[in-house]
């Protein structure tokens, strides 16, 4: 008995203890909502089980790698993903309409997913390694870095990863001082160019836009789930119609349940007491996050963990505003809730990172 | 050191910036989370009930279940409308690609009819696109079990159980009962104006004529429902109860089925319409108008060229003579102008007058001719009636004058509805120098008025009117008002309710004049009157006048621009103790005594002796206990 937990001890202790018991607290209630949400399917629980295992062990492992070495392979990591994207757009398996995986015989992947990682970590090195004099050129070389892979991800299409993947990048050069001039720049050139981006969408695309602000017009088409979706939210009331009894989900109104709207499910079962717990989970991994970037030893840390903790957030934000029916519905699942196996990979991962740069503090302290 | 320095330096400003960016971008997040709580706080408590109910009705379904509709019999049960089981075949054209050709492909399973198709046609342009129709009505179980097989090479198409109306006695009663068909439109509008629309859910027919029509909402019922939760692929996953739906209430007619038949029989072949009337409490015993129709063809739309002939048809069978048409009532008008004559001219009323074969108006040189050449000499009113002499009458209308006339006749019903419970009643007309000016913008010409003394010119009355009038005289001068349903019946309970007759009035004559004219309409059917045949060797008195009305015969009709007269008869029997009044139309029927006078006969004959016309099958009564109604 000794013997094990020393053995627990020594593998586990390097592990940030506050992150480690909020992770598992979403990933448990993940679980449970799974439970209803797959119409009772164990076989469905156990594989987010194995899911998790897997994300687990890659958690372990980067919370070990010390981040200077991380620092090292930012650049052979971001070239890989981008000839993967490349290899992607050229041999891609087209899959429900969209060109996302590769297929490497043993396996498919979707490098989009391994860029959530890698591009933050790419543009955090190259600002650190620059630091001496952060000049708009550096910042401008940076943003190449971002918008290369972005865009061949929109090209998939893959407009959910794309903004989150812009968002991470967004984040790195925000926090390593981007002007607010060329902040409000970039925001009014988007705001002028709205319309030739609109242009430029998919119709689905612009249908989602114009079904959230008339969602009855297109009650059985593309206003169905956000329908649907708010229904189930609203019906849950305060205290939520109970576990395994939300009839939206029960009957199949509520369309990709155990994934990207996994919170409706949540929402009608749990009502808006369990939302508040929720979303308190949340607001302290978030918080936990934060004090980690606030202490990190170097610039690339700060910026990476401080990348990954807004990134993090904006998941989470945006599925939940997108099921509330106050954003368009974007492919994002809720994070460490949402079924399916990728997503929770590279979270954990990015929660391995964090716990790297929070136990590597002291030993790099300049 | 230098250079440490400055990068020490660099180091803490750049520490220091990105604080305050990761500051910014807390403050940020807090903004958006609030955003987000507030958004589910407006949902989930603000708007709770409202999606509440949104839920609610996602998740159940409410299915209506159709009441049965409640039976229509005759006086003693027999049954004259029913709900029989059925399965009809039914298309859903919205979930149909190629109509025409899953109908050829279905013809070759099922039998369906060019007639089949044409009446599902019509019904699609009176439909919306989602509702199921039927292509073919009453399947063969034969032709039930071979869809069932094949059914899987037909979607959109189902085979629907469900009761029929069915009329049983066909075109006797086309008229009175009616029919049933399908909803359309306007009556749907209409039921949503009437806030009655939750009555009818589920419900497919609605009453279109006759009593079917005026008995709506106490055949209809209520519909019941049955709530089911369903998925949202629309299975059903639960059944959370029903409420059971309330049949429709039966109704009992005052016809007399038996009556009705002798009636129709003695018709034969004829054209026009025929009321007979309990004088005492004014139940309508029978009510015939001829031709009739087939009311099952209307059940489920009626096929299109079925529509075409009856509605184009020059004999006009859609419409009820009996309450509708409008016919000069020649000579029988006659009794009622004698009784004006009696109660406001006593002194022309009573005037023996000589009578040349035509009547001439004072200072004026256009002769009113009798329908005796040469006349009847020397006359009273008395034998006036018995002989229906028209000279006496042209001069006793002459005296009172058309408004006083028309005034008084009034009284009897005639020249406005007489308000029976059915629908479709004209008032006909009887004029008045105020009715010209106003429809004619003309004077009154004093001839107009003389020729309304035997029933002629404006003067215009419905089958019903007459029948009435007729009983009025019958019942000593006492208007019931006609009615022809009897009593409601619950079919669950068996509570009955019965119509009470309703006094509609009393006319303005003496007791002794009303049996004056009442013993000259005895005369009219003893040697020497005008149907002394209808009276010869009869073993109760009958009381009647006979009429023969001018009329042009049918346009485009077998008699196309030939004039034929209208035959009329009104009688009542026995008229020492009258239990039946009755009153005949036979469209170009020449003289009333000889067309419509024997057809009256066979019905009283029926009513008080019990005796069928020569030539009649005996009576089928088809009784069927009134609570067969499942």
């Amino acid at each position: 008995m000794n013997v094990i937990y020393k053995l627990f001890v020594r593998f586990f202790r390097h592990m940030d203890a506050y992150l480690l018991l909020l992770v598992f607290s979403l990933l448990g209630i993940g679980l449970v909502i799974l439970y209803s949400a797959s119409d009772q399917s164990i076989g469905r629980v156990l594989y987010q089980v194995v899911n998790i295992l897997v994300a687990f062990v890659v958690m372990w492992v980067f919370s070990l790698i010390p981040p200077q070495q991380l620092s090292r392979f930012a650049l052979p990591i971001y070239i890989l993903g981008l000839v993967l994207l490349i290899a992607v757009a050229i041999h891609g398996e087209v899959r429900l309409g969209a060109r996302r995986w590769l297929n490497l015989g043993v396996t498919s992947i979707q490098p989009s997913e391994f860029m959530k990682i890698a591009v933050p970590m790419m543009l955090a090195w190259y600002l650190d390694k620059h630091q001496e004099a952060l000049r708009l050129r550096d910042f401008a070389v940076a943003s190449l870095f971002l918008i290369v892979p972005v865009i061949f991800i929109l090209k998939q299409p893959d407009l959910g990863t794309a903004l989150i993947i812009l968002a991470s990048g967004f984040f790195v050069l925000f926090l390593a001082g981007l002007g607010w001039r060329v902040i409000g720049g970039i925001f009014l050139a988007i705001a002028a160019l709205s319309p030739v981006i609109w242009h430029h969408m998919h119709d689905y695309q612009r249908q989602r836009i114009l079904t959230l602000l008339h969602p009855a017009q297109y009650r059985l088409g593309a206003g169905y789930h956000i329908i649907q979706s708010t229904i189930a939210m609203g019906s849950g009331g305060m205290f939520g119609q109970g576990w395994l009894h939300g009839t939206q989900a029960k009957l199949n109104f509520l369309p990709e349940r155990s994934t990207d709207f996994i919170f409706a499910v949540f929402s009608e079962e749990f009502g808006f007491a369990g939302i508040m717990v929720l979303v308190l989970l949340f607001a302290l991994l978030i918080a936990r996050c934060m004090v980690i970037s606030m202490n990190a030893p170097t610039l690339f840390t700060r910026l990476l963990s401080g990348s990954l903790t807004l990134t993090f957030f904006t998941y989470a934000f945006v599925n939940m505003a997108m099921v509330s029916g106050i954003l368009p519905v974007v492919g994002i699942p809720l994070p460490l809730i949402s079924y399916g196996g990728t997503s929770i990979v590279t979270l954990l991962l990015g929660f391995g990172i964090l716990m790297s740069i929070n136990l590597h503090r002291k030993l790099v302290q300049t | 050191m230098q250079k440490t320095r400055s990068a020490l330096k660099n180091h803490i400003v750049e520490l220091k910036r990105f604080k305050t960016r990761l500051a910014i971008a807390i403050a940020g997040m807090v903004v958006l989370l609030v955003v987000l709580v507030a958004r589910f706080a407006w949902l989930q408590i603000y708007q709770y009930q409202f999606y509440q109910t949104l839920a609610e009705n996602n998740r159940v379904s409410r299915v209506p279940i159709v009441p049965n509709r409640g039976l229509i019999l005759d006086r003693k049960g027999v049954v004259l409308a029913e709900n029989l089981p059925g399965y009809s075949l039914e298309i859903t054209p919205s979930k149909v690609k190629n109509l025409k050709g899953i109908i050829s492909r279905l013809s070759h399973v099922v039998k369906i009819s060019s007639s089949d198709i044409r009446r599902f046609d019509r019904l699609r342009v009176e439909s919306r696109r989602f509702q199921s129709l039927p292509i073919r009505a009453r399947l063969s179980e034969d032709e039930v079990a071979r869809f069932a097989v094949n059914q899987y090479k037909f979607p959109g198409v189902k085979i629907h159980a469900r009761l029929y109306r069915f009329y049983p006695f066909s075109n006797l009663y086309s008229h009175v009962v009616g029919y049933v068909g399908r909803i359309n439109d306007v009556e749907l509008n209409a039921l949503e104006k009437a806030g009655q629309l939750d009555d009818y859910r589920g419900s497919e027919h609605i009453g279109k004529t006759g009593v079917e029509l005026s008995y709506e909402k106490v055949l209809h019922g209520v519909p019941g429902v049955e709530q089911i939760e369903t998925d949202a692929g629309g299975h059903a996953v639960a059944d959370l109860g029903r409420t059971l739906p309330v049949s429709g209430d039966n109704v009992f007619l005052t016809i007399n089925n038996r009556l009705q038949q002798v009636a129709n029989f003695a018709f034969g072949d004829h054209r026009g319409a025929l009321v007979a009337i309990r004088p005492q409490t004014g139940a309508v015993l029978a009510m015939l108008s001829k031709p009739g129709f087939d009311p099952n063809l209307f059940v489920d739309g009626i096929d299109t060229a079925d529509w075409k002939q009856l509605n184009d048809s020059p004999m006009h069978p859609l419409i009820n003579r009996a309450i509708h048409s409008e016919y000069p009532p020649g000579s029988t008008f006659k009794p009622f102008v004698a009784l004006a004559g009696l109660t406001l001219d006593p002194s022309a009323a009573n005037k023996t007058i000589f009578d040349p074969g035509y009547y001439k108006i004072p200072g004026h040189s256009h002769l009113f001719h009798n329908w005796k050449k040469g006349g009847f000499g020397t006359i009273g009113l008395d034998r006036s009636i018995t002989v229906s002499d028209d000279t006496f009458f042209y001069g006793l209308a002459y005296a009172l004058g058309i408004d006083r006339m028309a005034h008084y006749v009034e009284q009897f019903g005639f020249g406005h509805k007489t308000g029976i419970d059915m629908p479709g009643e004209s008032s006909g007309l009887i004029p008045t120098e105020a009715w010209k000016r106003k429809r004619y913008h003309q004077p009154w010409y004093p001839g107009e008025t003389v020729i309304a003394g035997i029933g002629q010119g404006y003067v215009l009355v419905t089958p019903l009117q007459l029948a009435s009038a007729v009983a009025t005289l019958a019942n000593n001068g006492v208007i019931m008002k006609p009615h022809v349903v009897k009593s409601i019946q619950n079919p669950e309970t068996g509570a009955t309710q019965m119509i009470d007759p309703v006094v509609a009035g009393k006319v303005n004559a003496s007791q002794a004049d009303l049996d004056r004219v009442r013993k000259d309409m005895i005369t009219v059917t003893q040697p020497g009157g005008t149907a002394a045949g209808i009276g010869y060797k009869s073993p109760y008195l009958i009381a009647a006048k006979t009429g023969t009305a001018q009329v042009i015969g049918l346009n485009n009709g077998p008699d196309a621009g030939e004039k034929r007269d209208n035959a009329v008869f009104i009688a009542y029997a026995p008229a020492d103790n009258p239990q039946i009044a009755v009153a005949v139309v036979v469209e170009n029927g020449g003289e009333g005594g000889v067309t419509a006078g024997p057809i009256a006969k066979a019905v009283l004959d029926y009513y008080i002796l019990h005796k069928t016309p020569p030539g009649m099958e005996p009576l089928d009564n088809k009784v069927l206990p009134a609570k067969a109604n499942q």
